[in-house]
């Protein structure tokens, strides 16, 4: 099956999703379209399922109901060597960067390469090397291992890995949690320039009230097990359900706008 | 299909990068991708390049990506280090902004100075020992702290972790009974066999006795239970602490107050100290039990013949003996285990590695400790 892309098509349709844990049902009849191109926030209190969410587009969680595309392809019920295949199209990173801590930097970024292409050891490490410097990370980050990296460079290097095979498709858990707000808005940055010259479509979850207004296109609000909102931030902020304002009115939210909108 | 999208390849038909030179001109075609450059020399070092000033027309490449953009700016210095300049590069601009982006990135980047090459096998061989010296070191400073540990305790009892003693007490002991126990009763019809085979040849089958009662209960029982404790329980502490150690629990417990010493050492010393010898003991009634269900299959030593010659023959020092050895092979397997626990440093692969360390070093200490228990026992003249 060809797997093309399109500016400005969806490539990511989310329909009637319905997941549980047991008896705790956490999203039902969830709808949602991701285009191509766009920075796509997913926010909303704790507990209202954005992890949930992420996992269950990127393949790591079994919905109990409810339809998925990725590229124009059902994930719902996809068979192993399907998987794979399009598991090669997008790239994650996880909230604690979940880099493999018995492997350098630069073997943390060239494992999807050796999986997937059957290019030689030598052309990996360039192709690693490059991912590294894409994120902004200095070429002897590359010889360190995971346990000697800080905060920031740990979550660059994450993003190098996730970056490796030129996914079309990026999803990012909580980018700049626990990052120093100069680190946390150098990666917001990074990832708007990486989506602007990489062709890149993003979806992150995120509570990073600067992060929803410097770097997202679109910002998805669930609540109820649905979402409840989706618009571009500064339209979702005039929304009126109780739960979208609460959350962006308290007072954090209105320093957060006002701060982007003297930026503006 | 749009073929500016750089990530517009489809996976079903990718077409494979090309590089023609006529002239001074070369000339790019189809996909310059992951995918379309997985076969091809991304160097291009069999083209016959143009000498001097050349153009590189690169408007007919249908789709790019980072590769590809890294591909092309290895070329472009690659031939300007030969003396070639570039004079002229033709792309379309989105992907000129990805070939600025990559060569931007690279020169910032800089580039990783070689890995120091590692010395010679003298070298070597003398960091090993560094390496080794300083952790013996560690582990006795680790053992005295252990003994001051208990010395505050012996002091101000009533701060003791009764919970956590009882519970470790538990796991370590209670729950292994049926391991030991069954390979216990093994070793015991082991020996029997083996050694009956003998006997009877002699006709001396009575003295299987001896052989089983001195064998099981000087040596081996102790011996066999030790190992079996410290590849399940050492381990297991080696694994708790690290883990607690990769998860900041053990800085944790620094910065409330509690010494990580007395919460997570002693109890586990004192329980294992506790809990090896009775597993002795029960190691040595089931090993001596499978001794003599072979006795009497093999050797028609009855079941009473075999308990009448027992007091007569095996003395209370043996048994003691045995005994005495068990909690210091205790004491070497919880000390080692924990001690290895708290060298977990960075993340899961050290708690991995660090786990074997453990067994293997308390297994070899518990060995060697034996062999120095046999020394001294013969030196002072006990052999029974």
């Amino acid at each position: 099956m060809a797997l093309k892309v399109m500016p400005g098509e969806v490539v990511i349709a989310v329909r009637g999703l319905r997941t549980q844990f047991g008896d705790a049902v956490i999203h039902d009849q969830l709808d949602l379209d991701i285009r191509h191109g766009e920075i796509v926030a997913l926010v909303g209190g704790s507990g209202s399922g954005k992890t949930t969410l992420l996992r269950a587009i990127i393949m790591l969680l079994q919905p109990a109901a409810g339809s998925i595309e990725l590229f124009g392809q059902q994930i719902v019920g996809i068979g192993d060597s399907a998987a794979f295949r399009l598991r090669r199209r997008f790239g994650m990173l996880f909230q604690q960067g979940a880099l493999f801590s018995s492997l350098t930097v630069r073997e943390n970024v060239a494992v999807p390469l050796r999986e997937h292409t059957r290019l030689p050891m030598a052309r990996i490490m360039e192709i690693a090397d490059l991912k590294i410097a894409l994120a902004g990370l200095a070429a002897e980050v590359g010889d360190k291992l995971p346990g000697e990296l800080s905060g920031g460079m740990l979550k660059r290097a994450a993003l190098a890995r996730a970056l490796a095979l030129d996914p079309a498709l990026l999803f990012l858990d909580e980018p700049t949690a626990g990052l120093d707000p100069v680190s946390a808005g150098a990666f917001d940055e990074l990832v708007v320039q990486l989506k602007q010259s990489l062709g890149l479509t993003v979806v992150m979850v995120t509570h990073d009230l600067d992060t929803l207004w410097n770097a997202t296109d679109r910002v998805a609000f669930l609540g109820e097990r649905r979402v409840i909102g989706y618009a571009p931030m500064r339209e979702l902020t005039q929304a009126q359900h109780p739960l979208i304002r609460a959350y962006f009115e308290g007072p954090r939210g209105r320093a957060a706008q006002e701060q982007a909108c003297k930026a503006k | 299909m749009k073929a500016s999208s750089p990530i517009s390849s489809s996976t079903a038909a990718v077409e494979p990068a090309t590089l023609h030179c006529q002239g001074q001109v070369c000339q790019c075609q189809g996909d310059w991708t992951l995918d379309g450059l997985e076969t091809v020399d991304p160097r291009w070092r069999k083209v016959r390049w143009p000498t001097g000033a050349w153009r590189l027309d690169g408007s007919a490449i249908r789709t790019i990506d980072t590769t590809g953009a890294l591909s092309l700016a290895m070329i472009i210095a690659d031939r300007e280090q030969a003396g070639h300049p570039l004079q002229q590069l033709d792309l379309r601009e989105e992907h000129q902004a990805l070939l600025d982006l990559v060569q931007e990135r690279r020169a910032s980047a800089g580039t990783a100075p070689a890995s120091s090459a590692s010395g010679g096998p003298l070298e070597r061989l003398g960091q090993r020992i560094v390496f080794h010296s300083v952790h013996a070191l560690d582990f006795l400073a680790f053992v005295g702290e252990a003994a001051t540990a208990m010395g505050r305790l012996a002091l101000r009892p009533n701060r003791f972790r009764w919970r956590a003693l009882f519970g470790s007490i538990e796991t370590a002991g209670v729950n292994a009974l049926p391991i030991v126990g069954l390979l216990a009763f093994m070793m015991g019809v082991v020996i029997a066999y083996q050694s009956g085979q003998q006997l009877r040849v002699y006709g001396a089958n009575i003295f299987i006795v001896e052989l089983v009662a001195l064998t099981m209960l000087r040596e081996l029982a102790p011996l066999i239970t030790a190992i079996i404790v410290a590849g399940r329980t050492g381990s297991s502490y080696t694994a708790q602490i690290g883990t607690m150690q990769v998860t900041e629990e053990v800085d944790a417990l620094r910065t409330i107050g509690i010494r990580p010493m007395d919460l997570l050492v002693l109890p586990k010393l004192l329980a294992l100290t506790i809990a090896l010898p009775l597993l002795t003991v029960f190691a040595d009634v089931l090993s001596v039990f499978g001794g003599m269900v072979m006795a009497r299959a093999l050797l028609d030593v009855s079941f009473s013949d075999f308990l009448d010659r027992f007091p007569q023959v095996v003395t209370p020092l043996s048994f003691l003996i045995g005994m005495g050895k068990a909690p210091v092979f205790a004491a070497i397997i919880a000390l080692v285990g924990c001690y290895q626990g708290f060298q977990v440093r960075g993340g899961a692969d050290s708690v991995g590695r660090q786990t074997t360390v453990s067994v293997v070093q308390s297994i070899f200490l518990v060995i060697a400790a034996d062999a120095l228990f046999s020394v001294i026992l013969g030196g002072v003249g006990i052999w029974r």
